[in-house]
C-alpha cells in the first residue's frame, strides 16, 4: 500500500506533465503521439538509444542523491551544478598535474594512483563547495538555497578563470583546459560489453553512480550518521532531544551533498571529454535537473535511479524530436521537467484533496 | 584607472542596473509579502521573449512591452497559485519557473521561427532605450511610497512580517500575497523586455544569463528596501560595467569582478555587514487553523 | 451584549467545546475561568471568528450572527486581545492599529489623522502609548495596551481578553484592571479569560466557570469565592488514589540551587529555583501551565543555551551544567518530553528508529566499524522488548509513530527512556492525551520505577495527577517555587491558591 502510493504519485506527476506537454505539441502544430513515440522510441533503441541514456542517466543520478541527502536533512541543495562544476575542474586539476602531461605536471601517477586521486579530488572539493552554505547556515542561520545559489556564481567564474588564465591550450579558441594525461582516463563500457560501441560515451562512472547508490542507502537508514541527519530533517527538536547536534548534521548532509555532486566530474572529466570543458553543465544544467530528479524519486536511491533514467531517457530522445520532427525543439524536454516539478510541488495539495475523497487514507491497522 | 571612470561607464552602470532594478523591486513586493521568489529568472525570461515576439509580430514594441507585462502576471500566477493556495514549497515552484521558462521560448521560437536560439531581430526603438530606465529609477520612490504611505503597502509588510496578526486584523493574506506576487511577474517582466526590445533588438536564449539571480542578491543585500535595493542594484551594475570595460584593458581577470555581488550577498547575508533581516513569514505558506 | 449558544467545536477527536453556553451582560466585566484546555479560549475566538463552530449560534445584540472571520466581528463591535499578541514587531504603534482600517484613500495613508486619533484614545483611558513607538521596543505591558487600543480604535463595544495577566508583572496587572474598570465606567464590556482566581474575585462582575470543554458554573463574582470556584475548576472532590508504597528516599540525586532561565526576549522563565531531588522518591512540581515547569525540565535536561542559565545543577555531587543532551542521558538522566509531537517522537520514522533515539550512536544499537552501523537486530529486539513490556500497541515496530494513538506514542516514549535504567527521570505531562487504561499503567511505572530507587522529578498539569503520585510536591508560580506540601495531607484547594498566586494559608 505505502510502496504504491509512493510510486503512484510520481506516475501521475509524469502523466499530468505529458498531458501538458502534448497541448504545448499540439498548439505548436504538431503531432504529440508521433513526438512522444519519437521521444520515447530514440531512448530506447539499442545500442545507442541505451548506452546514451544510460550516460545521460549518470550525472542525473548523482545531482539527484546530492539534492536527497540535503533534502533529507530538511535543506534544499539549489548548488549542485556549482559543486560539480568546482568538482570537475579538481578532477582535471589531478588527471593533468599527476598525470605527467608535459610542462604541467609535477608527478606522473600511475592508473590505479591518479583514477582514485582524481575521483578524491571531485569529491572533496564538491564536498567543501556544499559545505560552506552549510557552515553559514548552521552558524548564522542564512538561507542556504541563496548561498547555494550565489556559490553557484562563484565556482563558474572561478573555474573558468582558472581555465581560461592558467589551464587551457595556447590558442585554443575552446574554453576548455589541456587534456588530461590518458592514465587518468576510466574506461567506456564498449570496451566490456559486445555491441555496444566504444564511441558512446557510456563509462565505468554508470557503476559507480549505482554503487553511490547503495552507499547512499546504507549511509542514510543504516549508520548513525544518517539517522542523526535523517532525524535533523525529519524533527530538529526532536533530534536535539535525542542528543544530536543539528547544526553540525547540516553541514554534514551539506558536505556529503556537494561529494555526490562532485562525482559528476567524474563521468565527464575522466570518462567522456578527458578535460574540463568550460560550462558543460549550462542550460537546465545536471545540478538543477537533479532536484526534478530527487522531488521524482521521493528523495530515495531507488527512486533517484529510476528518475534518473526516466530523464537521461528524455535527454537522449530529446535529441532526435530535435532532428525528425517539424515544428517541436529538444527543449520540450525542459518543459517537461518543469512541469513535472511543479506537478509534484502541488502533490501535498492534491494528496490533500484525495484524502477528503478517502482515497489516500492511512492504513489502519 | 582614471580613464575608466567616466560619462561612459556610469551611462553603461545606469544600462545594466535597470533590468536588475525592476525585476529586484518586483521580487520587493513578493518577498516582502511573504513569498520567496527565486523565480524572478524566468520571469524576465518570459518578459523578454514576450516582448520580442509580440513586438516581431505587431511592429510595436508598447504592445510587446504591454504584451511581455501580461505574460509575466500570467507565470507569476503559477507560482502564486502554487505557493499561496497550493502551498507548495516555494523555492521549489520557483526553480521550476526558471526551468519552465528556458524550455519554453526555445520550443516557440523553434517553432515559429526554424530557430531555437534567437528570435528574428526587429528594428531598435529609440525611445525604449530610455524609457525602462526612466521607468526603473521613478519606481523606487513609487514603490517606497506604495510601501510605506499606502494601505495596500502596510498590509503588505505586515501579511510578510505576521500574517497571523494581519489576519486578525481583518486583512486577507491569501490576496495580498496574490497581489505581491503579480505585482512581482510584471516587473520582472518590464526588466526582461528591457533586455530583448530595449538594449538588443532581438530574444536570444537563456539570455537574462543569471539577472533574474542578481537582482535576488540585490534584494538581499539591501535587506529588502526599495532605496538600498537601488543602490545594490548600482552597486551590482558598476560591477558588471567594470568588468566589460575592463576587458582586455587591466589584468584583473573579469572573473573576480563577476564575483563580487555574490560574495557579498553571502556576507551580509551571514550578517557581517549590518542585520539584513528578512521578511519574518517569508518561505512559509499561511495556513489558518480551521 | 454577546450569548454563545450551544456551541460545539471538535478538533479532530477532541471534542473542545461541548454545548456552551456563556451569556455576556452589556457593561459588565464577565471573567472565563478554567484549567489549561478547559475549552475557554476556544470559546472565545469563535466568537471572534478565528475559529468556525461546528454547532450553535451567536447572539449579538439580541440578533443571531454568523462570525466566520475576525472582520465580521470586527463589524459586531467585538474586538479580541490575543495571549499571543497580534503585533507586527517592525512597525510603529499607529501602522499597527490602523492595519485593516486604514483611514483615508486607496493612495494615500493618512497616518497623522490616525495617530492623533489614538493619542487621545491613549489619554482617555489613561493608556500612555506614544503611537510613533516601534513595538518591538515596548514593554510587554506597553504592547498590550496597544491591544487594547487596536480595538478602542475600531470602537469596539465588547472586548475579550484572553489571559492577559500571564505576561505581566503585579503592579501590571493592577493598571490593566484599572483600564479595564474605566472602560466599563464607559459603557464597554470585557470578557476575561484567566485561570487565577484571586484575579477573577478582584475585577469581574461575572463568571463562567469551564471544564473539560463544557460549562459547568454561571455565577454572581460576589456570591462566590476562591475555594468554591477552585473546586469547580478541578472537578473532583475525590482525590484519584494510586495504591503506593511509602517512599523510602535515598541519598540527593539531584541538587538544584538558584537555577535561572532567561528566554530570548530577555523575560526571566525561571527565577532562583533551588531543590532537591533524592533517589526513590517522586518529587512533584504543580502549577499552572507556562510557570516556568518547561523550562526548568529542559534547562536539566541540557536542551538550553548555557548562555541563556545560571545558576547549579549538581547530578550525583557531579556539576553537569556544561553538559549537553547527550553527556548527561549518558550519566542516566532520562527524559520524557512534555509534548511527544514536538520533542518525543520523530513521527514518521517508524518504531524501531524511535525506540532508540539517544541511544542510536553507541552499542549495542550501533556496532560495527566503531559504533557506526546501525544493528538492525539489536534495535528490532528492544523496540519488541519495550512493546512488549509497556504493551504498545499495535505491536509491529515497523510502523509509523504516527500511526500510534497518542497513549501508545506516550508508552513507546516511557518505554524507551525506562530501558536505559535511569538513576534520574525527568517527566513532563506523562499522561497528557492519553486514555485511562494507559494512564493507570504508567502510573503504575512510575512508582515502580521509584521503587527501584530512580530519583524522579514530575511536572504535570493535572493536579490530581502530581498529588496522586508524587512524594513530596512543590508548587511552582511565575518562574518561583512559592511552596512546598505534603500531598497525603493538603488539600486541592490549598493547592491551587497556592499555584494561582494565593496567599498560602
Amino acid at each position: 500500500m505505502k510502496l504504491l502510493r509512493e510510486i503512484l504519485f510520481p506516475l501521475i506527476a509524469v502523466l499530468a506533465a505529458f498531458l501538458v506537454g502534448a497541448i504545448i505539441v499540439l498548439l505548436i502544430h504538431d503531432d504529440p503521439i508521433e513526438t512522444y513515440k519519437l521521444l520515447i522510441g530514440s531512448a530506447l533503441s539499442w545500442p545507442d538509444g541505451i548506452g546514451y541514456t544510460l550516460f545521460y542517466a549518470t550525472p542525473l543520478i548523482f545531482t539527484g542523491l546530492a539534492v536527497a541527502v540535503a533534502f533529507r536533512c530538511g535543506l534544499l541543495n539549489i548548488g549542485a551544478e556549482g559543486q560539480l562544476y568546482v568538482a570537475a575542474f579538481a578532477a582535471a586539476w589531478v588527471g593533468i598535474t599527476f598525470g605527467g602531461v608535459e610542462g604541467r605536471s609535477i608527478a606522473n601517477l600511475s592508473a590505479w594512483l591518479l583514477v582514485p586521486l582524481a575521483c578524491f579530488a571531485a569529491m572533496a572539493s564538491g564536498a567543501v563547495w556544499g559545505a560552506v552554505p552549510g557552515v553559514l547556515k548552521a552558524k548564522f542561520g542564512s538561507h542556504e538555497v541563496i548561498n547555494t545559489i550565489m556559490m553557484n556564481f562563484i565556482a563558474l567564474a572561478l573555474v573558468s578563470y582558472f581555465t581560461q588564465y592558467h589551464y587551457k591550450a595556447q590558442g585554443d579558441p575552446i574554453l576548455q583546459t589541456v587534456p588530461i594525461s590518458a592514465s587518468a582516463h576510466i574506461a567506456r563500457l564498449g570496451k566490456f560489453i559486445p555491441g555496444l560501441p566504444e564511441r558512446i560515451p557510456l563509462n565505468i562512472a554508470f557503476f559507480l553512480a549505482l554503487l553511490a547508490c547503495v552507499l547512499v542507502y546504507i549511509f542514510l537508514w543504516r549508520t548513525k550518521w544518517g539517522y542523526e541527519i535523517r532525524a535533523t530533517g525529519a524533527n530538529p527538536a526532536a533530534a536535539e532531544y535525542g542528543g544530536i547536534s543539528t547544526g553540525r548534521q547540516i553541514v554534514l548532509a551539506m558536505a556529503v551533498s556537494g561529494a555526490l555532486a562532485g562525482l559528476v566530474g567524474v563521468n565527464e572529466v575522466l570518462g567522456y571529454r578527458y578535460r574540463y570543458y568550460d560550462s558543460f553543465s549550462s542550460g537546465v544544467g545536471y545540478g538543477f535537473t537533479g532536484i526534478a530528479v530527487a522531488l521524482l524519486g521521493r528523495n530515495h536511491p531507488v527512486g533517484v535511479v529510476f528518475a534518473a533514467l526516466f530523464f537521461g531517457a528524455l535527454k537522449r530522445g530529446g535529441l532526435f524530436v530535435d532532428i525528425f520532427t517539424e515544428h517541436v525543439s529538444k527543449d520540450l524536454v525542459e518543459v517537461l521537467k518543469a512541469l513535472v516539478i511543479l506537478f509534484v510541488a502541488a502533490e501535498l495539495y492534491f494528496r490533500g484533496r484525495l484524502g477528503r475523497f478517502g482515497l489516500m487514507r492511512r492504513a489502519k491497522i | 584607472m582614471n580613464e575608466l571612470l567616466n560619462i561612459g561607464l556610469i551611462y553603461s552602470t545606469v544600462r545594466t542596473a535597470t533590468p536588475l532594478l525592476l525585476a529586484a523591486l518586483g521580487g520587493l513586493y513578493s518577498e516582502r509579502a511573504g513569498v520567496i521568489n527565486i523565480a524572478l529568472e524566468g520571469l524576465m525570461l518570459v518578459g523578454a521573449f514576450t516582448a520580442a515576439v509580440v513586438t516581431h509580430y505587431t511592429h510595436s514594441p508598447w504592445i510587446g512591452l504591454t504584451a511581455a507585462i501580461a505574460a509575466g502576471v500570467l507565470i507569476a500566477a503559477i507560482h502564486a497559485v502554487l505557493c499561496i493556495s497550493f502551498k507548495a514549497q516555494q523555492v521549489v515552484s520557483g526553480m521550476a519557473i526558471n526551468i519552465l521558462l528556458i524550455g519554453v521560448p526555445a520550443l516557440l521560437s523553434g517553432a515559429f521561427f526554424e530557430s531555437t536560439g534567437a528570435t528574428p531581430q526587429i528594428p531598435l526603438h529609440e525611445l525604449l532605450q530610455y524609457a525602462p530606465v526612466v521607468i526603473a529609477f521613478a519606481l523606487v520612490p513609487v514603490t517606497w511610497y506604495v510601501l510605506y504611505r499606502t494601505p495596500f503597502g502596510l498590509r503588505l509588510r505586515a501579511v510578510g512580517e505576521n500574517p497571523e496578526a494581519a489576519d486578525a486584523a481583518g486583512v486577507s493574506v491569501t490576496r495580498i500575497r496574490y497581489a505581491g506576487v503579480l505585482l512581482s511577474g510584471a516587473l520582472a517582466a518590464i526588466g526582461g523586455a528591457y533586455l530583448s526590445i530595449g538594449q538588443s533588438s532581438l530574444f536570444t536564449r537563456n539570455m537574462t544569463a543569471g539577472r533574474g539571480f542578481i537582482a535576488l542578491a540585490a534584494l538581499i543585500f539591501g535587506k529588502w528596501r526599495p532605496v538600498q535595493t537601488m543602490l545594490a542594484c548600482l552597486l551590482f551594475g558598476l560591477a558588471e560595467a567594470l568588468a566589460t570595460q575592463m576587458q582586455g584593458v587591466v589584468r584583473v581577470p573579469v572573473q573576480f569582478i563577476q564575483i563580487i555581488p555574490y560574495v557579498l550577498t553571502m556576507i551580509v547575508l551571514a550578517g557581517f555587514i549590518g542585520l539584513s533581516r528578512a521578511p519574518r513569514a517569508i518561505g512559509i505558506p499561511y495556513q489558518k487553523e480551521k | 451584549m454577546l450569548e454563545l449558544r450551544n456551541i460545539t467545536k471538535r478538533f479532530g477527536a477532541v471534542l473542545a467545546n461541548d454545548h456552551v453556553n456563556i451569556k455576556v451582560k452589556s457593561g459588565t466585566i464577565h471573567a472565563i475561568v478554567g484549567e489549561n484546555g478547559a475549552g475557554k479560549s476556544t470559546a472565545m475566538r469563535i466568537a471572534y471568528g478565528f475559529y468556525t463552530a461546528d454547532e450553535g449560534e451567536i447572539i449579538v445584540d439580541g440578533q443571531p450572527r454568523r462570525i466566520e472571520t475576525p472582520h465580521d466581528a470586527i463589524a459586531l463591535g467585538i474586538g479580541m486581545v490575543h495571549q499571543h499578541f497580534m503585533l507586527i514587531e517592525p512597525m510603529t504603534v499607529t501602522e499597527n492599529i490602523v492595519l485593516g482600517a486604514e483611514p483615508g484613500g486607496a493612495v494615500a495613508l493618512d497616518l497623522t489623522k490616525a495617530a492623533e486619533r489614538i493619542r487621545k484614545l491613549s489619554e482617555e483611558f489613561r493608556l500612555a502609548i506614544d503611537p510613533h513607538a516601534t513595538i518591538e521596543h515596548l514593554s510587554v505591558g506597553q504592547q498590550q495596551r496597544v491591544e487594547l487600543l487596536k480595538a478602542l480604535y475600531r470602537e469596539a463595544q465588547l472586548l475579550i481578553l484572553d489571559e492577559p495577566t500571564a505576561v505581566l508583572a503585579p503592579q501590571e496587572v493592577e493598571e490593566l484592571f484599572a483600564i479595564l474598570r474605566r472602560m466599563r465606567a464607559q459603557g464597554k464590556t470585557v470578557v476575561i479569560i484567566t485561570h487565577k482566581l484571586d484575579e477573577v474575585l478582584a475585577i469581574s462582575d461575572e463568571v463562567t466557570v469551564m471544564r473539560d470543554g463544557r460549562v459547568v458554573g454561571e455565577l454572581q463574582t460576589s456570591a462566590t469565592n476562591a475555594a468554591e470556584l477552585a473546586r469547580m475548576m478541578v472537578g473532583r472532590d475525590v482525590l484519584l488514589r494510586i495504591e503506593k508504597p511509602q517512599a523510602k528516599p535515598d541519598s540527593t540525586v539531584l541538587s538544584v540551587e538558584h537555577l535561572t532561565v532567561t528566554a530570548r526576549d530577555g523575560t526571566q522563565r525561571l527565577k532562583g529555583v533551588s531543590f532537591q531531588v533524592r533517589a526513590a522518591e517522586i518529587v512533584g512540581i504543580a502549577g499552572v501551565e507556562g510557570n516556568g515547569q518547561t523550562e526548568l525540565i529542559e534547562a536539566l535536561a541540557g536542551l538550553i543555551p548555557h548562555a541563556q542559565m545560571s545558576g547549579r545543577m549538581e547530578y550525583l555531587g557531579r556539576d553537569i551544567a556544561p553538559l549537553d543532551a547527550r553527556s548527561r542521558r549518558e550519566l542516566g538522566i532520562a527524559h520524557i518530553p512534555e509534548d511527544r509531537h514536538r520533542r518525543g517522537l520523530l513521527l514518521d520514522f517508524d518504531l524501531k528508529e524511535n525506540s532508540v533515539l539517544g541511544v542510536h550512536y553507541r552499542p549495542p544499537v550501533a556496532v560495527s566499524l566503531g559504533s557506526v552501523l546501525l544493528d538492525d537486530g539489536a534495535i528490532r529486539k528492544r523496540t519488541e522488548r519495550i512493546i512488549e513490556d509497556f504493551d504498545v500497541r499495535p505491536a509491529n515496530p515497523d510502523l509509523p509513530a504516527r500511526s500510534l494513538s497518542g497513549g501508545n506514542q506516550q508508552k513507546l516514549i516511557i518505554g524507551r527512556e525506562f530501558v536505559l535504567q535511569p538513576k534520574l527521570l525527568l517527566v513532563a505531562q506523562p499522561t497528557r492525551g492519553v486514555d485511562i487504561g494507559a494512564i493507570e499503567f504508567i502510573h503504575r511505572k512510575l512508582v515502580r520505577l521509584r521503587d527501584e530507587g530512580c530519583a524522579v522529578l514530575l511536572v504535570s498539569a493535572e493536579l490530581e495527577e502530581v498529588t496522586a503520585l508524587a512524594d513530596r510536591l512543590l508548587i511552582i508560580h511565575d518562574g518561583e517555587i512559592v511552596g512546598e506540601v505534603d500531598p497525603t495531607i493538603a488539600t486541592l484547594e490549598e493547592i491551587g491558591l497556592l499555584m494561582t498566586g494565593g496567599k498560602e494559608q
